[in-house]
């Protein structure tokens, strides 16, 4: 239930990102979608904001001092047409509770990231792109239609043909058009909920890059996994992982008797008190990367695979953010354009030598972007990574790799962002002033605000 | 806002021709910092100040300020938020150091002091504070030293205000950990900087820099309070229970 009268102050209380840096203090509510209106009226000059599962990394779900709404909503509210393949869905709804209804039935969200721990809101204001871009692009390509309540207190139905605009505004849009309160996107109808898997080891960089290059069209899912400390002629040494969903014909008898079964558990939880240092060092991330490279095939074509196994692995240990201990960790997301492979290179280089221990950096080629201003995927490469908050010249580092990727024409993606600057997004999304316009146009008085929108300049 | 390496964007220092204070300043300026805002009495020594500061697209800005006039406290603080938005960072700086043989027999030179250090001091924390409390985050380090921890003979009026302040500081901390705003107090020793020139250094000296580095890595850590350098705490743990009649004769500079 809602606590209208209780919007002083005893829901005060600290917010961080997944990477448990940097908390902030907020007033906290959770209301059902037809109560937003009037608890945003409640909100003070430091503004309102919506949470999602707090599953971006850095500061885009806090807003320090202000109002910070959690929205209540239930996938048993999803009303789904088998016919268009479409579903329409409350936006507090996250991907784990919606894939539970919707695989047994035969359907498959568009995009996944690599946790089913988002809600559908969230997917929608980072624009969340998966191991799927490279031919079906991020999650706001699939939004068919989206209510989103407006700073004024009003609703508006908006869509790619209805008000196209402040509707690609919101994609991408950090949260900061205004509310999202239900949304209706587009699936993947599917046979099976085994996923069909091609995995190969892949000795260098170059080699990878041409495999992609080469390969990556005839498959749906596609991502490398790469060892970050790597060096000289083993750098950008990876797995490469490609797939689709199995078709029937590719089951066995046992996965015929429930072809569409599907109910993914947690096999353990990381416990709240680890040491401060955290377990993530050195030692024990190069040993991690090194047994997991030598334990993959060289090539292994058409095995079969859970959905949670080969979209979600790290979701089978709940609160896995904790092993890097009370300093946190910062995740660092960028894309450069084709073209810029050296630069990308260079990245992986820097980081393979500056001993800031990682686990396994992600590496993707995305396909085309979409229209929406703020939306990170660009035609190119993109590289994610964890890094201890603790590690040595952090700052320094992550700073000298900031100005290589805008130097290649990258940009840093929102949703993983806790560290760069207002000068970095303004030179890597030449369309912020486009944005900054239409939001205003809406929310006039800058009601929509967080941590990020604050550090990086977006409410100015 | 700061960031998740606790890099701050807006910086405001309290005490604004300080050598420790600019000092820390530079320590904790990253390519992320925006705005640098010196208040200070003496507007012309500050600009001084803020032009060694300024480079790239770091914005430094003087305003004045003096610490004993405690009516303009909170209209100062507004104006700098009005201007620059939220303080992620505050820098509690100023203090008069005295003579030590004058203000503990001058009446009026040693109420001055007190006033200042002391008085002011409180009153412009509290000005930031409220308005940290209403940012829901933000971080303020108070500059203590190891003069108030055992209050010497040679300045008592100085060591007092510093014991004060010290204290205040660690009480209205814990006041605000559940807004989200972090207290530091730093206790340095004898520093060489503009205010001891020309007085006999104590032993484990130290520079601003070195305190400067000291209180950026204990912003970074988190912690609550800070000496420099670092290893006064554990002599300072042995002083405080030394007897009188020997604290006394000790050489403490």
């Amino acid at each position: 239930m809602a606590i209208l009268t209780g919007v002083s102050m005893q829901n005060r209380r600290p917010l961080t990102g997944w990477g448990r840096t940097n908390a902030t203090v907020a007033e906290v509510i959770e209301v059902p979608n037809h109560e937003v209106a009037a608890a945003v009226k409640e909100a003070g000059p430091r503004g309102a904001l919506v949470r999602g599962l707090g599953r971006s990394y850095g500061d885009a779900a806090q807003n320090a001092g202000g109002l910070v709404l959690r929205l209540l909503g239930s996938a048993h509210q999803a009303v789904l047409d088998p016919s268009l393949a479409t579903v329409t869905v409350p936006a507090g709804v996250n991907l784990d509770e919606l894939l539970r209804v919707l695989v047994p039935r035969g359907f498959f969200v568009p995009v996944t990231p690599g946790t089913r721990f988002v809600t559908i809101g969230g997917a929608i204001a980072s624009d969340i792109h998966g191991k799927n871009h490279h031919v079906e692009g991020s999650f706001g390509n699939h939004v068919r239609a989206l209510t989103l309540l407006l700073a004024d207190g009003s609703t508006v139905v908006i869509g790619p043909q209805q008000q196209p605009e402040l509707f690609w505004a919101t994609i991408g849009g950090m949260g900061l058009t205004g509310v999202i309160l239900d949304a209706t996107v587009g699936l993947l109808p599917i046979e099976t909920s085994r996923m069909s898997v091609d995995t190969t080891r892949i000795p260098d960089l170059d080699a990878l890059f041409s495999a992609m290059s080469d390969g990556d069209d005839d498959f749906r899912y596609s991502v490398a996994w790469i060892d970050p400390q790597a060096k000289g002629r083993h750098l950008g040494r990876s797995v490469l992982g490609r797939g689709d969903h199995a078709r029937l014909d590719q089951l066995g008898p046992k996965e015929l008797l429930s072809p569409l079964a599907y109910g993914p558990k947690q096999l353990a939880s990381v416990p709240p008190l680890v040491p401060p240092m955290g377990v993530i060092n050195h030692a024990t991330v190069a040993a991690f990367n090194e047994v997991w490279y030598r334990k993959a095939p060289l090539h292994r074509e058409g095995e079969l695979k859970g959905i949670a196994g080969f979209f979600h692995p790290l979701d089978m240990v709940s609160r896995w953010n904790r092993v890097y201990g009370s300093s946190g960790m910062v995740q660092y997301q960028f894309v450069v354009p084709f073209g810029e492979e050296e630069a990308m290179r260079t990245v992986i280089e820097r980081l393979s030598v500056s001993g800031a221990a990682s686990f396994l950096a992600v590496l993707k080629r995305f396909g085309a972007g979409n229209d929406s201003p703020l939306s990170f995927p660009a035609p190119g490469w993109t590289l994610a990574l964890d890094v201890p908050g603790s590690a040595r010249g952090l700052a320094d580092l992550l700073h000298g790799l900031d100005r290589l990727v805008l130097d290649a024409g990258g940009r840093h993606y929102f949703a993983k962002d806790g560290r760069t600057t207002a000068a970095a997004i303004r030179q890597g999304y030449p369309r912020l002033e486009e944005w900054k316009a239409v939001r205003d146009s809406v929310d006039p008085e800058h009601v929509w605000q967080s941590d990020l929108s604050r550090r990086l300049g977006l409410t100015d | 806002m700061d960031n998740a390496l606790g890099e701050p964007q807006t910086i405001l220092l309290l005490g604004g021709t300080s050598d420790i204070g600019l000092a820390i300043v530079r320590e904790v300026l990253s390519p992320g910092a925006r705005t640098v805002v010196l208040a200070c009495r003496n507007v012309e020594k500050g600009e001084l100040a803020a032009a060694g500061l300024r480079h790239g697209g770091l914005a430094v800005h003087v305003v004045h300020f003096n610490g004993s006039d405690t009516a303009s406290h909170e209209q100062v603080i507004a104006d700098v938020v009005a201007q620059h938005g939220d303080i992620d960072l505050a820098i509690l700086a100023f203090a008069q150091l005295g003579d030590g043989a004058v203000t503990s027999k001058d009446v009026q030179a040693a109420s001055e002091i007190a006033h200042v250090n002391f008085t002011g001091t409180v009153s412009a924390t509290i000005a930031v504070a409220n308005r940290m409390r209403g940012q829901g985050h933000g971080a303020i380090v108070m500059l203590s030293s190891v003069a108030g921890e055992r209050v010497r003979a040679a300045n008592p009026v100085y060591g007092g205000t510093k014991a004060g302040i010290d204290g205040f500081a660690q009480g209205l901390g814990d006041a605000l950990a559940a807004d989200g705003v972090h207290m530091m107090v730093v206790r340095p020793g004898f520093v060489h900087s503009a205010m001891t020139q020309g007085l006999k250094a104590a032993p484990f000296s130290t520079t601003p820099e070195q305190v400067a580095a000291v209180t950026a890595k204990g912003l970074r850590a988190g912690r609550r309070t800070v000496w420099a350098p670092g290893i006064l705490r554990y002599v300072f743990s042995a002083l405080r229970h030394v007897p009188g009649p020997v604290w006394r004769r000790l050489p403490l500079g």
